[in-house]
């Protein structure tokens, strides 16, 4: 079996300058071996979760093998190499992203939660009635939903900026859509049902020129490309640990210090408290202060693992070789007859979403599971993006890094079955 | 584990491009509409009772392979039987396709309704045949929702 052995292997051969060799890394992706009916599994729904490699699988059974723990309150032993383990692999999160300050990484569930913890503290305290937040037409519905909660409950606007037929954003829009009442602009870093990256850094400086904070939705990004939060200078970046090879049930919010002292606590509880009297109550300091209870520990270790995995792979090279991956299953699947691909923006990461005329998603969808072919069919999550392109659902397959070019083949010869099937 | 031939036999797919009755009855004595908010499936069915008997049954909406051919099927197994007896038809389906024919009592008196034993192996694609069931039983019972799959 492979283990330790190939993670490390591989993590040793990164900072040589070796060809991508994507047989190799699949090797460390031990799901990745089975066949599903009797052909081999062809996963292509990383938009949706991730496989695990077996350094993150090793690192969650290591935990609670040998380590299993609460944290910040024993002085045990274990209690202390369970509190190094949790606190080491926030420092991990912060140098994937480079935060300033350890203190701006808030372990969470996942991108949907850090999203609702700024929507109930910082959209809470900083919205008033009349006041708008600012969505982009691309959203997942966990970036929209928040925030309709929140408006509603404060006699609030939700704002869309639209996409155009490519779907990408109209930034001659996205000024427009700029005003003081605005508290807040929240975008997708990448768009999960097209696979648009958004132009992040102008959205920033445009939102940042009229003195309004940015938040961006990093779920679809941080599994593709590097996220520097500094050079970014986004105020809230969010993602999910299960969407890039980590477990599931852990994500990060990174907030800016400044913002995130000056937030009120998100739930209240054990660890995220100074002292606890019945007249009185302080907080704790950050990041404890938004992490009330015992946090997943075993995942944020998990996910700490899997950022090691990703950063020693080189995120400069896996980016290169899944743009050059992305290019050839564009061409692939353009070439095919009666096929529409929804969402051809310039700059894209990940997705290839497409309607075949005439047949269904879930028609097709359930032909490629024949083919051992796992794709994603339905609105994913993004309603708003299907209605613009006025379709009720599409097909969508999502690359990873460990997806090599006859899994595209074998994606085109099975949406060519799905074509003879329906003929 | 049924092949895929057998999910999508002949008669389904043709059903499926050629759906029957797929057509808005005007003046209908009873109409309701089913929605599959996790697909986007939407689907209209319009029942003409001529003495508590399915004169006419019609539907019109968009779905997958098997959600259509499913209602167009339906529409021609449907008429002429009494409200009770097309609500019996139901039962027997919905055992049918949720636990496969060998389950399913009366399998062989079920007629074309029959092709569609294999969903049961497909538990994702239950709701896709059954949709436009529980809204012609919606529109039966003079109940003017909208019917969901996920209630």
């Amino acid at each position: 079996m492979n283990s330790m052995g190939t993670a490390v292997s591989q993590r040793g051969s990164a900072n040589s300058k070796t060809a991508w060799d994507v047989q190799t890394v699949r090797a460390a992706f031990p799901i990745l071996k089975q066949k599903v009916h009797n052909k081999p599994l062809v996963y292509l729904d990383n938009a949706a979760t991730t496989q695990k490699p077996a350094a993150v699988l090793d690192a969650i059974l290591g935990f609670y093998k040998h380590d299993c723990s609460n944290v910040h309150r024993g002085v045990h032993q274990l209690s202390e190499r369970a509190t190094d383990a949790y606190e080491g692999a926030r420092d991990t999160v912060r140098h994937f992203l480079n935060a300033k300050d350890i203190r701006e990484v808030i372990f969470v569930r996942g991108a949907t939660e850090a999203i609702n913890l700024v929507a109930q503290t910082f959209g809470r305290r900083m919205l008033g009635a009349g006041d708008e937040i600012v969505i982009t037409a691309l959203e997942h519905h966990s970036d929209i939903v928040p925030w309709q909660i929140l408006c509603e409950e404060k006699g609030a606007r939700l704002s869309v900026v639209p996409i155009d037929d490519r779907g990408e954003l109209r930034m001659d829009e996205f000024e427009k859509h700029l005003n003081p009442r605005v508290k807040l602009v929240c975008a997708a870093h990448v768009s999960n049902a097209l696979g648009t990256v958004n132009p992040v850094r102008e959205i920033v400086r445009l939102s940042h020129a009229e003195g309004i904070p940015v938040l961006l939705d990093g779920a679809q990004a941080a599994p593709h490309f590097r996220v520097d939060v500094q050079e970014l200078d986004c105020d809230f970046y969010a993602f999910s640990g299960h969407k890039i090879y980590g477990p599931t049930g852990i994500g990060v919010l990174y907030g800016k210090s400044a913002l995130l002292e000056a937030m009120p606590p998100y739930q209240g509880g054990g660890d995220m408290i100074r002292s606890v009297t019945f007249e009185k109550t302080l907080y704790n300091s950050l990041p404890y202060k938004f992490e009330a209870g015992t946090p997943h520990i075993a995942g944020a270790i998990g996910l700490g693992a899997a950022l090691d995995y990703v950063t020693g792979l080189g995120q400069e090279r896996t980016e290169s070789y899944e743009r050059g991956l992305l290019a050839y299953a564009t061409e692939a699947l353009s070439a095919i007859p009666d096929l529409r691909m929804i969402g051809t923006a310039r700059e894209k990461a990940g997705v290839l979403s497409f309607v075949l005329n005439g047949i269904h998603p879930h028609d097709v969808g359930t032909v490629l599971d024949y083919e051992g072919i796992a794709v994603r069919t339905g609105h994913h999550c993004a309603q708003p993006v299907m209605d613009r392109f006025g379709v009720p659902a599409t097909t969508r397959a999502s690359l990873g890094l460990y997806n090599s070019r006859e899994e595209i083949d074998a994606l085109v010869a099975g949406i060519h079955k799905v074509k003879e099937t329906f003929s | 584990m049924a092949g895929l031939s057998d999910l999508y036999q002949e008669m389904v797919v043709d059903h499926s491009k050629r759906p029957r009755n797929f057509r808005k009855i005007e003046d209908p004595v009873r109409t309701a509409s089913g929605y599959n908010p996790l697909c986007g499936d939407r689907v209209q069915v319009f029942v003409k009772l001529e003495n508590d008997r399915v004169a006419d049954v019609s539907f019109q909406g968009v779905g997958c392979a098997i959600s259509t051919a499913s209602a167009s099927i339906m529409t021609e197994a449907v008429r002429g039987k009494t409200v009770v007896e097309a609500r019996t038809l139901f039962e027997r389906f919905h055992e049918l396709v949720t636990c496969g024919e060998n389950a399913a009592r009366n399998g062989a008196s079920l007629g074309k309704l029959a092709v569609f034993s294999n969903v049961s192996h497909y538990p994702a694609r239950v709701k896709c045949a059954t949709l436009v069931w529980h809204t012609l039983r919606s529109a039966l019972e003079g109940d003017e929702g909208t019917v969901s799959t996920e209630q």
